[in-house]
Parts: structure tokens; sequence; C-alpha cells
């Protein structure tokens, strides 16, 4: 399936991403569903991901990698074309999950996936928060 | 009284599946032609209330939703001693069929979801004359593994909400947030390692694709379809999409009405 015409450059990928901490913080019921997760990790675009520090469910830490010698449990990456396609408000299938866009080969997960599938809910709703707030999205 | 009561009505029957006595528990509303309704892996027969509450349905047909053994009201029978469960395409083959035995049902149908679809390709190469009709949503006869199942039943990962937020990415993105919440909350009461056992399950199904296909092409013509009408598996299939080889299912299909 080829995808729809990107309206968002890599720039305002990026930005949405820088955005996601904010956003979790205006959503207490999903910093609750992570309040026991404690993780380091690599989320982003494939070129331009950012470390993440993960305390008791909120995003304390999000800096752009490399960092020299921070280590990560796991990645998720993913195309800029597809973030731009799960972040829209009805998101086609096979663009609509995390773990879809790992099938269709548009992301990759790689690491010690432990805290990502222990908390697989958490991590598809965290990352799909620049989707509820269509606003943090750049056009 | 004021309150509103659904119109199934929820019994358990005994079943001897494999020479052992299954308790099994089913809900059933109208009357008629009998459809019986299988489950997704790892949800239960609650999938099926609105059908089941469905007049357009119920003047019908006579509906019948099961909970597999080893879901949701149905037990694990009585020699299972903790061993991890495993369902094969023979032993789920032979619960469809002795369950509607045991019913003593005429020919009915048998209409299942996902894997309870994929079962019904199985009833259809070998035993297509004890159905009316049979009928797969959103039945494939092959899919590729797409994830470790591993991951659904290992003590620190919790299995219900690991289970349903895998789920959660087969629901479309447009559905009503209590259709997906009450979707998901369905999955998050399996067993343990019960989820797994059926996307096992559904890999052996697939191994069977080849031979599936063959034999249904030269044996049995396939359903997927709201139109009353029946077209042989294929990959990718999906339902409500028909082939122009599309075919009547059987001269003895009486069901249409409601299709049309």
């Amino acid at each position: 399936m080829t995808p729809a015409p990107n309206l968002i450059d890599d720039a305002g990928i990026i930005q949405a991403f820088a955005g996601i901490p904010a956003l979790l913080e205006q959503d207490p019921a999903l910093i609750y569903r992570g309040r026991t997760l404690d993780c380091e990790c690599l989320l982003g675009p494939v070129d331009h991901p950012f470390h993440v520090s993960i305390r008791g469910g909120s995003i304390v830490d999000l800096t752009p990698a490399p960092v020299l010698m921070r280590s990560w449990r796991f990645s998720y990456r993913a195309s800029a074309v597809a973030w731009a396609e799960y972040w829209k408000p009805a998101p086609r299938p096979g663009w609509h999950d995390l773990l879809a866009l790992t099938k269709r080969e548009e992301a990759t997960l790689e690491g010690d996936l432990h805290p990502f599938m222990a908390h697989l809910q958490y991590f598809k709703d965290v990352l799909a928060l620049p989707r509820l707030h269509r606003s943090a999205v750049p056009t | 009284m004021t309150g509103y009561i659904e119109p199934m009505v929820g019994r358990y029957i005994h079943v001897e599946i494999d020479r052992e006595m299954h308790r099994i528990y089913f809900e059933e509303s109208g009357a008629g032609i009998p459809l019986v309704c299988l489950h997704t892996a790892g949800s239960n027969g609650r999938q099926w209330r609105h059908l089941l509450a469905d007049e357009e349905f119920t003047k019908t047909f006579r509906i019948i939703a099961f909970d597999l053994p080893w879901h949701s009201k149905s037990n694990p029978p009585p020699s299972w001693t903790g061993e991890e469960y495993r369902l094969t395409t023979a032993r789920y083959t032979a619960t469809v069929r002795a369950f509607c035995k045991a019913l003593a049902l005429e020919k009915p149908i048998v209409m299942g979801c996902s894997i309870g679809g994929r079962i019904v390709l199985n009833l259809a190469i070998d035993h297509a004359a004890e159905f009316r009709a049979l009928i797969g949503l959103e039945a494939a006869d092959f899919q590729a593994p797409w994830y470790d199942t591993n991951w659904l039943h290992r003590p620190d990962v919790h299995g219900g909400e690991v289970c349903a937020a895998l789920v959660s990415g087969l629901i479309a993105p447009q559905s009503p947030e209590s259709s997906r919440r009450e979707t998901l909350w369905a999955y998050m009461q399996g067993g343990p390692g019960v989820f797994k056992a059926i996307c096992i399950s559904t890999g052996s199904m697939a191994t069977c694709a080849g031979g599936l296909t063959r034999s249904i092409q030269a044996s049995v013509r396939f359903i997927c379809s709201p139109a009353n009408m029946i077209f042989p598996a294929r990959r990718k299939t999906r339902c409500g999409r028909l082939p122009r080889s599309a075919v009547p299912l059987s001269p003895s299909w009486n069901g249409s009405a409601i299709f049309r």
C-alpha cells in the first residue's frame, strides 16, 4: 500500500516527538498505567531518535540521540512516514499500530523487549499522544 | 420489574469430547435454523451478545454461542492436572462436532470469527455434509507470524494485559471507544496461556494451508460473505470481497432472507 502524501516533514515529526512528555503529563491515567515502569529507551524517527528516560510512568528526560555512551534497554524507531501515518486521526490499516508498523517494516524494535511488552498498551498509547492532540502535530 | 432483561438464556451442557465429559457453557436465543457461533482466540462467547439479542436474526435462527473448554465459564475437564493448554485442529473440530451432536442440532450453520473462522475451513473439508452452511468471519487459511507468542505466557508479564494490548492492534481506530474497551476486557479474562495456545494452534492450522486450499477446491466451496454466496478459500481472502468464482453454497440453504 502506498502511503498518502506526507504532510509532515522530518522536522515536524521531531518537534511532535519532543512534545510527548508534556502531553503525557496531561494524562494521569496513562501515567498510572506505567507507574511501575522505570526504563531507558530509544524512541522516535529512524534517523533522529531520542533517548527517553521513564520514571514511574512519566517521561523525565527526552534528549536527542546520539549521547556519548548512553545505554538503552530497547528501541522503537520508525520512518517519518510511519509516524505521520500513525498520528493521523484515523490511521489506515497497517499504519495504525506499533506492531503493525514493524510487520510492514516501517519500524524496528530492538534490544531487551521486556519493558516494552510488559507495558505494551502504555507504549502504544504514549506514542499515539500526538494523534489525540493534533495541534501538537505540525502540518 | 423495570429492568430490561435481554432475551438470551445461558445454560451448561455436558459434552463428550475425545472420550471425556466436558461441562460447556452456552447461551442461546431465537428459534429456527440452528446457528452455532464460535468466538475468537482467547475471548469467549460474550462476543456474540449483540447478535443473540437481535430480533432481526432471532426470528429466523436459533443462535447458540458456547465457550470453548478453558474459556470463560467452560472449565478445563476433570482430567486436567495443570499442564499447558494446547488446542489442536483435530480437538477444535471434535469439540464443535460434539457440541452440535449433544444439542441434537440438525444440520446447523456454524459461524466463527478469526480462529473460529479458520476452523470452519476444516469443518468444510472433512465434515461438510453435517452442516447447512459454514461462515468464516475475518478468516484466512494462512497468516504469517508477526510476533513472538512466548510473550503471551510468562510470569513476569501480565498475560491478560499483554493479550489485550496485542489485540488492540486488530481493532479499527474508528471503533467506538466503548466497544474497544469491551472487546479488550474480554481478552483480559483469559486463563494463563490460553491465548498463546490458540495462537500456536493458529500456526498449526496455517501449516495445513496448502492442503486446505487444495482440498477445499476439490470438494467444498467456501463461504465468507454477507450475500448468501460462497467461494473457494484463498490466501488473504477477506470477508465481503466476493470473487467472480463465487457460487451458491448449497441448494438446501434457506437462510438467505436476512442477507438480502
